[in-house]
Formats: structure tokens, C-alpha cells, sequence
């Protein structure tokens, strides 16, 4: 079993749902915890790209 | 989700004080469905991997068969357990950057060193476990010593981890204490039952993307809030701590420094004998290095595993300060550090609950994942170690003719009774403080005097059999009987020591253990020394060979590129951590 996939599966979902949640929620109450910064966009994306950068490697160290 | 919605019922049904009352967080849909989806993958990762364990070999060893990132990342995963995050988070705000000597002072060195010069002979020797080695080296009693005290220490350490974690989930969810013990250590069974050491191992490198991913944006965030790096030096210096949270070096020419240690102290009690004791002869963190499928693979595992090691005090020291720093700053509104019930700051309590200060929901979901995660790899770590130690040193030397399907049969037993074990050792830990303090304890009296042990068996040809068993007994019992004569100030003769008698006294439970482990290592170094300087030598250099350094074979690096070669890497990740000792001197 190559690591990689589960891995880069669970980041993607992970980056799916709190890219999507943080959208979602844009200028909520919440977000003065975290000083006006709406960190579940900005780290939903950055798991999203971990994640699909994961299941590229994955992918090209099976064709291989 | 059926499985969450019975840990709530019965949370509910327990209830109980919560200490972080006001504090407590609403997790909603986005937390549990995170925690949810993690959890399904750990198990399932034990699953996936069920067809490849049909063999003792497989279950215990993994078929030697894993490549060198992931046993490197499950490496330092292992360590990331209950010290690591929630202990260092709380010494950062109690000692500053002090504490950054256990990254780059007690544990980057160390783990170099096992990969260049000590892992041609561990992998080498195709020993299944740190005991086995020792009976290659020595004899069968140093293996029984070794495996005896080893055995108890993970059942402590991951019983330490547990109640660590069913504490934190009591005092930040309101989960029942009990059943957070039960639920979390039943998935941890259940993974290691299923995929032996690989789904540890796997698992393991998952969770230390999760710890990374969950509680990175924490240090981020609080910089932002204490003004950035200029604003948190400025309350540091205006704290009760002043400059001694901002030096790492500086201050240390005598006691008067925040974990009350001398240089010298630092140096060979943490850098050297606490640190090299650790990482060099804990089977829980060789073990992920003999699971590698090649010799270069497994000693570049705690090299590999060093790199993120030295960027960890980022993410977990650098919050504990910035809140030691919002805490003494008398104007500030924001978060403070909680207190207990006599008042005192309760600095274990700095990581959670800057996470719930900080972190909206989804955020917050994701880092008490991490938080679980953490504690499930420090826990697998030692629960694999111990079902292999327990199997292989104990079980089979007992009953030499047992088969590969007894032995795979015992392993499954002792994961089961392992963990049960660890679970009455979660009780006893809840009468300590600090966390690191009492591993520090434990690990004084297990791994000095087998590291000393170590350290003239693999680099001398005169060490022997007697030397080393009576070195690591009267080096174990001098730990004992030196904890019985000293304590930390503010301390009452008892467990954390002068239960003898209260004779030498100490600044901090730190120093104290600091000291008991250098006792623990000279003792047993000076013992084994005299006794094999004494008495004929037992082994010829034939039976010596791959077992210590200078009849081992060097090791021919022609395939690596030049900068994966263990000598080239450790080197720059050795350098790497001595710039970063200077650079916050």
C-alpha cells in the first residue's frame, strides 16, 4: 500500500470541507477568536493543495 | 457515526467537574465529522493492512520491508506523544525558551548519532529488538534485565499518555474520564491488533500530519494577537521571567535559570545521557528503524525524522511563551493562562485551552484531532514495542520451541493485556503535575544505565557479560536509592522523591532529574568498566563481528545520491541544530 494515498485522501477531504465551511461562514461571529481572520479558508485551501500534491505523487509512483 | 453518538451518551451520563468551565467549547457538525473521518481512517488503515500480516515476522518486524520517509516520519511521530505537545507547550510558558534544549540540545544529536554509528549494528545484527541485541552482545540475564524493565516502562509511559489524554478530553469536552480511557485505547487496540507494527507505523506518519496541520495555525494566530515576535519580547521582558524566557544559554552559568540546571547539567544530563538514552535505546523508537527495508533506509530513519524535530519547538514552545507573555501582561483582556483551585497557573492546561481561545469551529475540530492523534502514536508506539519485547524476550525465551503461530497468537495476546496494564498505570499518573517531570523519572532509572550499557558494548571489544549485568543493576538500584536521598524544593518527602531520607535539594523537579539520570549513567558505566577490566573477556572477535563498531563491516553508500548518504545528512542536520542553539542564545 503506498502511504501517499490515504494520506492525500484524508488532507483533500479535510481541505474540501473546511475550504467549503470557511466560505460558508464568511464574516461570522466566530471568527473574532481568531482575530477577524477567516482561518478555516485560508487553511482549507493550503490542506486541500497537501493533499492533491499527495495523491499526484501517489498516482505517478504507481503508473511508474 | 453511531459510535460518537455512545461516547456522548455515555459522556453525558458520567458528567463530572470540568476544570475549564467557560471555556468548554460547542463542537459542532464540522468538528465531529473531522474527528469522525480521522478515526475511520486509522481503523481502516489497521484493516488494509490485515492481508500482509500472516506471519510473526510481518506483525512484529513488518517483513522489513517499509521505505525510509515513512519509517522516518513514524520515528518522530512515536515521541509525539503526551510529552510532546501539551508538556512542551506548558514548559514553554513555564521555562521560555529554555526548553528548546529538548529539540536541539536532548534529542537532534542523539538521533544523528543512532543513524550514523549505531544503526549498522542494530539493523545489522538482524536483531528483532534492543534486548535481542543485548543477548547477541552479552548474555540471556542482560536481555531479561533489559527486557523486564523495559516492558514496565512502556506499560507506564503509555498509561502516563492515557490518563493524559482522558483528563484533556474530561476537562475540555466533559467526556467521562473512564470512557475516553476505554474508547481511545480500544482504537488504538484495534489498529495494532489488526495491521501489527506496519499499521502502527502508518498510522503514525497520518498523525503526524494531523499534529502538524492541527496545531500549526496556533502559533500563527497567537503571534498575531501578542504583537508579533517584537511584542512577545517586549512582555517577556516586562514578566516575572524577564530576560529568562528569551535566552536559551545565557543565563545558564549557574541555578539561577528557569529549570534551575547549570550548563554543564544541560549538557551531559540532557544532551548526553537523558537525551541519548532516549533516542538511542528505547525499542519504541528503534523499532520504526528496523521496520526500514534497507540499511540505508533505517539509518536514515532518525535523521529524516530529526528534520522536523528541530522545527517543532515553532509550533509548541512558541505558543506556551506567547501565552506565559498575555498571561503576565496586567492589561490584557485576552487570554490568560487557566489557574487551579490553589491559584497557580495550571501551565498543562496552556495548549487546549489557547486552542479554544483561538480556534473557530472547523479549526477547532481539526486540532483536537490532532490532540488525539498525538496521544495514539505515542501510545502505538509503545504498545507495539511492548507486544514485541514481551513476545520475543520474554515469551520465546521461556518456551524456546515455540512456532511462528504461537509466537503471532502471544503477540496478539500481550497488545490486549498491554494495554490493559497501561490502563491501572493511567491511575497512578494522575497524582503527579507536570507530565515531562515524571517521564524524565522514569526514563532516569530505565534508559541511563542502559544507554551506558550500550555505549561499551557497541564501541569496546572488553565490555562483557558480567560487566554489563551487574552494571545495569547497580546502576538502576543507585537511580533508586539516589531519588530516595534528594527532592525538589516544595516538595514533601515522597514519590517525587527523598522517601530515604531528604538529604540534597534541588531548584526544580527538572534538575532533580537531570541529576538521577547522570547518577543512573556514571554508576552503571563505572561498574561495567571495572568488572570486564577485571575479569576475562567472553567473546572473540569473530563472535563480536557486526555487533560492535570497529568489527563492523563499513557501510558502502554507492546507490544513495550523495546528500541522502546518513554521514552527509546527519552532518548538516547536526550543524542546522547548533546554529539554531546560537541563533537564540
Amino acid at each position: 500500500m503506498d502511504l501517499r494515498l490515504p494520506i492525500g485522501y484524508v488532507f483533500t477531504i479535510y481541505g474540501i470541507m473546511l475550504t467549503g465551511y470557511g466560505a460558508f461562514t464568511k464574516g461570522a461571529e466566530m471568527y473574532k477568536k481568531s482575530l477577524e481572520l477567516n482561518v478555516n479558508l485560508i487553511w482549507g485551501v493550503v490542506m486541500l493543495v497537501f493533499g492533491i500534491v499527495m495523491l499526484v505523487f501517489a498516482k505517478k509512483a504507481g503508473k511508474a | 457515526m453511531h459510535f460518537l453518538d455512545s461516547i456522548l451518551f455515555l459522556a453525558s451520563a458520567g458528567g463530572g467537574a470540568v476544570s475549564l468551565e467557560g471555556l468548554k467549547p460547542d463542537l459542532n457538525f464540522i468538528d465531529w465529522s473531522i474527528l469522525a473521518i480521522y478515526l475511520a481512517f486509522v481503523i481502516g488503515i489497521g484493516f488494509a493492512l490485515k492481508k500482509y500480516n500472516n506471519s510473526a515476522e510481518d506483525f512484529f518486524l513488518s517483513g522489513r520491508s517499509i521505505p525510509g520517509w515513512v519509517t522516518g516520519l513514524a520515528f518522530i511521530s512515536a515521541n509525539l506523544g503526551a510529552q510532546e505537545l501539551i508538556g512542551m507547550a506548558a514548559s514553554g510558558a513555564e521555562y521560555g525558551i529554555m526548553t528548546s534544549h529538548f529539540y536541539w540540545v536532548g534529542a537532534i544529536p542523539a538521533m544523528v548519532f543512532l543513524g550514523i554509528f549505531m544503526m549498522p549494528m542494530y539493523y545489522g545484527s538482524k536483531a528483532k529488538s534492543v534486548p535481542e541485541y543485548l543477548k547477541m552482545r552479552y548474555n540471556e540475564p542482560t536481555r531479561v534485565f533489559n527486557s523486564v524493565s523495559f516492558a514496565f516502562m512502556t506499560v507506564a509511559s503509555s498509561g502516563i499518555s492515557m490518563h493524559a489524554l482522558a483528563d484533556l478530553l474530561h476537562a475540555l469536552l466533559g467526556w467521562n474520564y473512564y470512557v475516553s480511557l476505554f474508547v481511545t485505547s480500544g482504537i488504538v487496540l484495534a489498529y495494532v491488533l489488526k495491521g501489527g507494527l506496519s499499521s502502527a507505523i502508518y498510522n503514525e506518519v497520518l498523525q503526524f500530519f494531523m499534529i502538524v496541520f492541527g496545531i500549526a495555525p496556533l502559533a500563527y494566530i497567537a503571534l498575531k494577537d501578542v504583537g508579533g515576535w517584537e511584542g512577545l519580547v517586549a512582555k517577556l521582558h516586562a514578566s516575572p521571567q524577564g530576560q529568562g524566557a528569551l535566552h536559551s544559554w545565557a543565563q545558564t552559568g549557574g541555578t539561577e535559570n528557569p529549570m534551575g540546571v547549570p550548563w554543564y547539567g544541560i549538557l551531559f544530563g540532557l544532551g548526553f545521557v537523558l537525551s541519548f538514552g532516549y533516542w538511542c535505546t528505547n525499542f519504541a523508537e528503534v523499532q520504526r528503524a528496523l521496520a526500514a527495508n534497507s540499511m540505508g533506509a533505517a539509518r536514515r530513519t532518525p535523521i529524516i525524522g530529526a528534520i522536523p524535530k528541530m522545527l517543532f519547538p515553532a509550533i509548541v514552545i512558541l505558543p506556551g511563551m506567547i501565552a506565559y507573555g498575555l498571561t503576565s501582561d496586567a492589561v490584557a483582556t485576552g487570554y490568560t493562562i487557566p489557574t487551579n483551585a490553589s491559584g497557580a497557573l495550571n501551565y498543562n492546561q496552556v495548549l487546549p485551552s489557547m486552542i479554544f481561545h483561538y480556534f473557530p469551529n472547523g479549526l477547532l475540530g481539526l486540532a483536537i484531532t490532532a490532540l488525539m492523534a498525538s496521544f495514539m502514536s505515542g501510545m502505538a508506539a509503545n504498545v507495539t514495542a511492548f507486544n514485541t519485547v514481551w513476545t520475543y524476550d520474554i515469551y520465546k525465551a521461556m518456551n524456546p520451541d515455540k512456532g511462528d503461530r504461537d509466537l503471532l497468537t502471544m503477540g496478539k495476546y500481550a497488545t490486549v493485556f498491554g494495554i490493559i496494564a497501561a490502563m491501572g498505570f493511567a491511575l497512578v499518573a494522575s497524582n503527579y503535575n507536570n507530565i515531562m517531570s515524571i517521564l524524565q523519572l522514569v526514563f532516569g532509572f530505565v534508559n541511563a544505565p542502559l544507554f551506558a550499557t550500550f555505549l561499551l558494548g557497541m564501541f569496546t571489544r572488553r565490555s562483557n557479560a558480567m560487566g554489563a549485568f551487574w552494571g545495569l543493576v547497580v546502576g538502576t538500584g543507585s537511580a533508586m536509592i539516589f531519588h530516595g536521598l534528594c527532592f525538589a524544593t516544595g516538595n514533601a518527602p515522597g514519590v517525587k522523591g527523598g522517601w530515604i531520607s531528604p538529604l540534597i535539594e534541588y531548584p526544580k523537579e527538572m534538575s532533580q532529574g537531570f541529576w538521577v539520570a547522570i547518577v543512573a549513567f556514571s554508576t552503571t558505566f563505572a561498574v561495567n568498566a571495572l568488572i570486564s577490566c577485571i575479569s576475562r573477556r567472553d567473546k572473540t572477535d569473530e563472535e563480536l563481528k557486526g555487533l560492535v563498531y570497529s568489527l563492523t563491516p563499513k557501510q558502502v553508500e554507492d546507490n544513495d545520491p550523495w546528500i541522502l548518504r546518513p554521514v552527509v545528512l546527519g552532518t548538516i542536520v547536526f550543524i542546522a541544530s547548533i546554529i539554531l542553539n546560537i541563533i537564540f542564545w
